[in-house]
């Protein structure tokens, strides 16, 4: 049953899914209830000769209160489920806790551009690393991605990882998370963004630390390559 | 301003007047009948293309050819459009509306006969505006129905420009037509009721459709202001929902939600009130519970105002702000649970026929109650963060439209289409088509959530550029097939309504021995509705009273019948 969604690679993901679950078990007992009611009444009190409708208006509250409980019990669920969303929503998008590396990922018709700070370990210098849809992370790191966009509204949707944000032009949004399992996952768009909405497909890859580590310096040399030849 | 409803005008001659330019609202009705039945069919044909696109994204769609990309977004975008503002509301509010209720009240014709001439000629004017669109060059827009900014707000970003530009014109022309539908809804209600009619002795239809004309009032002015500023930064270079010049895309999406929550109870409330009475006839029940139902539906109407941001949840907007919206669009289930509750109460200890208006009328229940309780999935800020914008979505909120337009809307022109073309439909025909509709629905849109749940994203033309998605293949195929043969199955009602409206069995005047006032005139109704304004002497919902000798009593009855209860 629990391969209705796709693995859960993140360390919040855990408690999205758990949402769903018990909104799920807590729904399916109320189809069950409520269709199963409305399948006996339809055959219990079917039309037969000589046999007349009983004269129930549901004024007055003895009569009321066949509904009105039900409905009490509808109020408690409700608010035992707010609450318990409102735990997990904090968590999420809450204060983010300190990143281990801070990433820019900017959308635009129609692909992500992820920015890395570099040695230097800040952004806008020399040193910047640039790379089209990949976006390449440790495991078991707090991964900030600054989020915005160069024209319209992208979506930055990490299914695996049961992230999404919507990615406006003109403002710089935060979203974090902290992956568990190395891999590659893919990073689709979830808002129409024109006609290459599609197939915005960017991937994650998930390293190890040390293949990560590995990753960026080899990608840093190749960069300071590519700038002493231009120099020269 | 009130007419004097006494004197009775005399029938206009020439077709023209009679038929094209009528102000009788009965013709009124059933011009919008027509253009909601043309969209209707048009709609269909945009989910064909698009189910099958997305059941074989690569192939070309059977009778029809490659869809690309942009035509894939012109296809949503038109669909969407098609299906709220072109079907559901001429449908459930126009047809319903005007046929009804000056004849439920005991009217002789609306409060203003001409506006509502004038409504439905700016409607069709919206329609022709909207087909336009359509064919300028750059083709239709495609920006998504929700024609979200910056997206929309430039020509460059979809390169669409007049089709984008006309879309915008045929939606204010549409909401034009409906404020002043709305006007006179409440107007008619307020002045034209038969004597003895007060507030609580109205069908629910007519409660429905007032609380719905009012709940559209309000919500509608912030649309339009922003539909304007849209045209504007298109067509005149400021920069509203442009960041570069200082523009915030979000206030769109604000002002867009503002009216397209409560837009979505428009379109319910109606329903409800069909199913209602729908349910009470063929029970021989009263509404369990009619003025709570309406007390919990002007609460429900209240609420849809303040949880318009539960579309936005992750759309950049201030995290905070998620829980207060969380709470209130959960709470929101409160007054539906209430009137859910109260229409499977109408059921219990009832005498129920399952005539075909009655199938439809039952399963529109468990079809809403079904997208009711996917709905809580959505309202959930943190689960939303996954499903949003996932076909999960798409799937939630077919079977609480679909419920109303397809279920709720059927169930009332099955049961009323005696009373507007004085013919029978056929029953044979009628169920063979509920029966396929209920069982297509379940198989269209059950295993749509379970796309959603893999994490499809909706409005994407070929899911198999995912490898994610890919094993979504085979069930993307299997929805398509039963959407197919759900489409299809509409051609036997298109047949029997057809075929009913020239050889139909001649309706009596009352067949469905029902108790509101509509069924005590002629059917159809003649010109100025009765022959002499009818009075009214009890509710709408005298069914089975007990010590009564029919087990109906008529709203319009006078003897106070062996002890019967006059409310
Ligand atoms: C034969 C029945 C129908 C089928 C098979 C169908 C199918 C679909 C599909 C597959 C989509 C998603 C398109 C996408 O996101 O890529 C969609 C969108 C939509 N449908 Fe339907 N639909 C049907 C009837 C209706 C009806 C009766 C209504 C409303 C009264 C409706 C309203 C909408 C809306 C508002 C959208 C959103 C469009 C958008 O994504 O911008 N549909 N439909
Ligand atoms: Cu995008
Ligand atoms: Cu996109």
């Amino acid at each position: 049953m629990s391969s209705w969604l796709p693995r859960n690679v993140s360390t919040f993901g855990g408690d999205v899914d758990g949402i769903f679950w018990l909104i799920f078990y807590m729904t399916a007992a109320w189809f069950v209830l409520t269709e199963g009611l409305i399948v006996y009444f339809a055959f219990r009190f079917r039309r037969r000769v000589g046999r007349r409708a009983a004269y129930v208006t549901g004024s007055g509250w003895k009569q009321l209160s066949w509904v009105l409980v039900p409905v009490a019990v509808v109020i408690v669920l409700d608010v035992f489920l707010d609450l318990r969303g409102a735990e997990v929503w904090a968590r999420i998008k809450g204060q983010p806790p300190p990143p281990a590396l801070v990433v820019r990922g900017t959308g635009k018709q129609f692909n992500w551009e992820f920015t890395f700070p570099g040695r230097d370990g800040s952004f806008d210098t020399p040193d910047d690393l640039h790379v089209e849809n990949n976006l390449h992370v440790p495991a078991g790191k707090v991964i900030h991605v600054v989020l915005t966009s160069k024209d319209v509204i992208h979506s930055f949707f990490l299914p695996h990882l049961r992230l999404k944000q919507d990615v406006v032009p003109g403002r710089q949004i935060t979203v974090w998370f902290e992956a568990t399992q190395p891999g590659e996952y893919e990073i689709p768009c979830a808002e129409l963004c024109g006609f290459g909405h599609s197939g915005m497909k960017g991937m994650l890859y998930v390293h190890t630390q040390q293949d990560f580590d590995k990753w960026l310096a080899e990608r840093l040399a190749e960069t300071d390559a590519l700038a002493a030849r231009k120099q020269r | 301003m009130s007419r004097d409803f006494h004197s009775v005008h005399s029938e206009p001659s020439g077709f023209l007047r009679r038929y094209v330019f009528s102000t009788d609202h009965k013709v009124i009705a059933k011009q919008y009948l027509a253009l909601s039945m043309f969209w209707g069919l048009f709609g269909g044909a945009t989910a064909y293309l698009i189910r099958w696109q997305l059941a074989r994204p690569e192939a070309e769609v059977p009778g029809w050819g490659y869809v690309s990309p942009d035509v894939y977004n012109a296809l949503v975008t038109m669909h969407g459009t098609i299906m709220v503002f072109f079907v559901a509301m001429p449908f459930l509010l126009a047809v319903f509306g005007n046929f009804l209720i000056p004849l439920m009240i005991g009217a002789r014709d609306m409060a203003f006969p001409r506006l509502n001439m004038l409504s439905v000629w700016v409607f069709f004017l919206a329609s022709v505006t909207l087909l336009a669109s359509i064919f300028v060059p750059g083709g239709p827009a495609s920006a998504g129905w929700t024609g979200y900014p910056p997206l929309s707000a430039k020509p460059e970003y979809t390169g669409v420009d007049w089709g984008l530009n006309l879309w915008i014109l045929a939606l204010a022309l549409e909401f034009a037509s409906f404020l002043l539908g709305g006007i006179n809804f409440l107007t008619t209600v307020m002045n034209l009721r038969a004597p003895g009619m007060t507030f609580f002795r109205l069908p629910m239809l007519v409660w429905m459709q007032l609380i719905a004309a009012v709940v559209f009032m309000i919500s509608v002015g912030p649309l339009i202001a922003g539909a304007v500023m849209l045209l504007l930064d298109r067509i005149a270079g400021t920069t509203f929902y442009l960041p570069e010049g200082g523009g915030e895309p979000l206030l769109w999406q604000h002002l867009f939600w503002f009216f397209g929550h409560p837009e979505v109870y428009v379109i319910l409330l109606p329903a409800f009130g069909i199913i209602l009475d729908v349910m009470s006839v063929f029970s021989r029940k009263p509404v369990f519970g009619y003025r709570p139902i309406i007390y919990a539906s002007l609460v429900a109407g209240f609420l849809s105002f303040v949880v318009w941001a539960h579309h936005q949840y992750i759309s950049g907007l201030d995290p905070r702000l998620a829980m207060p919206f969380s709470v209130t669009t959960i709470l929101i289930s409160v007054p539906f649970s209430f009137v859910v509750f109260s229409m499977i109460a109408t059921l219990w200890g009832g005498s129920i026929q399952f005539t075909t208006p009655m199938l439809f009328a039952v399963g529109s229940l468990g079809v809403f109650i079904f997208g009711g309780l996917t709905g809580i999935f959505n309202g959930s800020a943190p689960f939303d963060i996954y499903i949003h914008d996932t076909y999960f979505v798409v799937a939630h909120f077919h079977s609480t439209l679909i419920s109303a337009v397809f279920f709720g809307g059927l169930a009332g022109l099955y049961f009323w289409f005696p009373k507007m073309f004085g013919r029978m439909m056929n029953e044979t025909l009628g169920k063979i088509h509920f029966w396929l509709t209920f069982a297509c629905f379940i198989l269209v849109f059950g295993p749509m959530h379970l796309l959603g749940l893999g994490g499809m994203m909706r409005r994407i033309a070929n899911p198999l550029q995912y490898d994610f998605l890919k094993p979504l293949e085979p069930l993307n195929l299997f929805i398509t097939i039963a959407a197919t043969v759900l489409i299809l199955s509409q051609v036997i009602f298109v047949v029997n309504f057809v075929v009913s409206l020239v050889r139909g069995k001649a309706a009596a005047s009352n067949p469905w021995k029902a108790n509101t006032l509509e069924w005590a005139t002629a059917s159809p109704p003649p010109h100025e509705n009765f022959e002499k304004i009818p009075s009214v002497y009890r509710g709408p919902y005298e069914y089975s009273v007990p010590g009564a000798s029919d087990d109906w009593l008529p709203q319009d009855r006078p003897l106070a019948d062996a002890g019967a209860a006059a409310r």
